[in-house]
């Protein structure tokens, strides 16, 4: 199996461009601001020896439910632009990590009121520290837990203590 | 596929053995939603069942075909009996109180982040890949129950009470994840799971810390261990799958 060791893919042809511009345009259900693209579980845009298009998508969390829906979306979406036929698989390896957001994707969950993971997962820093969880309202560091698990398994509930009010942050996994 | 029988026998023991942990605990989690002390926990506990059930079938999927019989991992799920369950009898012990569900929670939570910390460089490339994304998530169940052993360990009489009880009561359980058999071991041959001792010393260390901390005595050992892992359960399995499996097996494919 082709697996991309980093979400970046630099596309081979002028229809892989046109796929991955179609799946810019796939929204995530729970977050419906980010695009799958955004989310970095697009895994692999190519073309089978059959002709055939092959998406690789890997799962955010194992029992995410937006999966489900976000597969068929992602297959609709391409059948819709023209593209026949589609294949949609499963990458679980390497497993999906919240550095794969894209910088544009961060920008688009402060703007909805989602603080972004707050550091890099690969990054030692939190072992000395804890995070830094930015309030996405008035962008002020002073903000507390109120619980390890929001409204999904991807985000957490926090407070801040600054502008008072309560937000979700997008867990660092 | 057909060419390994041997290896695929405990193999497939192994696979049903960590599948069916996820999917027994994630429905003991699930009777919880709605009924939990506060908001918070009904969401912190109906998350980690989602993440369990997620395990599962990724497992379970993976069971499936290693059988080599067609079977899904909903026909895995549903359609088998008591016997065939090869879970640990650890996580099918009632919820209790808050308390009681979380004690059981951390041993789990420990058992399963040490095994599949190991599990992530398994020479089998699929449990390798399920286990390093099973691990993420594993992280944040320890975190969120060690920190309420500790917050109730160590915060009124009343909950120190209750959940040194707990302990006391769901200790004798934990010696079946460490006790290998001929699966471990073959498993274990082949690089393909981790020494089950190896894994026993790194959870007493973490477990140790968290009960230190939660000002709770460390239950003593006792030589009787179950056998879950060998479908040999206690009496509250079959209640258990009575009701996760009754709707499926009353309406046979129904799909919505």
């Amino acid at each position: 199996m082709n697996v991309a060791a980093t979400p970046a893919h630099v596309p081979a042809s002028a229809a892989l461009q046109q796929a991955w511009a179609v799946l810019a345009r796939v929204m995530d259900p729970e977050i419906p601001v980010l695009s799958v693209v955004d989310l970095g579980i697009v895994r692999f845009v190519e073309h089978d020896a059959d002709g055939a298009l092959r998406v690789g998508l890997s799962p955010t969390y194992s029992g995410c439910p937006a999966m489900e829906v976000i597969r068929a979306s992602v297959a609709g979406a391409l059948r819709d632009a023209g593209f026949a036929p589609v294949a949609v698989v499963d990458v679980l390896s390497p497993p999906w990590t919240s550095d794969w957001i894209s910088e544009e994707g961060r920008r688009k969950l402060r703007e909805y009121g989602i603080a972004p993971p707050a550091e890099a997962v690969a990054s030692p820093r939190h072992l000395v520290r804890p995070l830094l969880v930015a309030c996405p309202r008035c962008a002020s560091h002073a903000t507390e837990k109120l619980s390890e698990f929001g409204s999904t398994p991807c985000k957490a509930l926090y407070r801040c203590t600054s502008c008072l009010e309560p937000f979700d942050y997008f867990k660092c996994i | 596929m057909s060419a390994v029988p041997q290896a695929s026998g405990s193999r497939l023991r192994y696979v049903l053995r960590l599948g069916d942990a996820s999917l027994v605990l994630a429905q003991r989690l699930g009777e919880w939603i709605g009924h939990a002390p506060a908001l918070e926990e009904d969401l912190g506990l109906a998350n980690t069942a989602l993440d369990l059930l997620g395990q599962a079938r990724m497992l379970l999927a993976y069971a499936g075909e290693i059988e080599g019989k067609g079977r899904s991992e909903d026909d895995l799920a549903f359609l088998r009996g008591e016997r065939e369950f090869l879970n640990p009898t650890l996580v099918e012990q009632p919820n209790g109180d808050f308390g009681q569900s979380i004690v059981r929670q951390l041993l789990v939570d420990a058992w399963q982040l040490e095994l599949y910390e190991r599990l992530a460089h398994s020479s089998d490339a699929r449990l390798a890949a399920i286990a390093a994304k099973a691990v993420k998530e594993t992280r944040y169940h320890f975190r969120y129950s060690a920190g309420w052993v500790v917050r109730l360990g160590d915060g009124t009489p009343e909950s120190h009470e209750r959940v040194q009880r707990a302990l006391e009561l769901l200790w004798p359980y934990t010696r079946e994840l460490f006790d290998a058999d001929e699966v471990d071991a073959e498993m274990a041959r082949e690089l393909a799971a981790p020494q089950l001792a190896d894994v026993q010393d790194a959870w007493n260390a973490r477990i140790d810390a968290v009960l230190a901390e939660a000002t709770l005595p460390r239950p003593a050992e006792r030589p009787f261990s179950w056998y879950g892992k060998r479908g040999e359960h206690g009496e509250h399995l079959g209640h258990v799958l009575a009701e996760m499996q009754y709707l499926h097996r009353a309406h046979p494919g129904a799909t919505w």
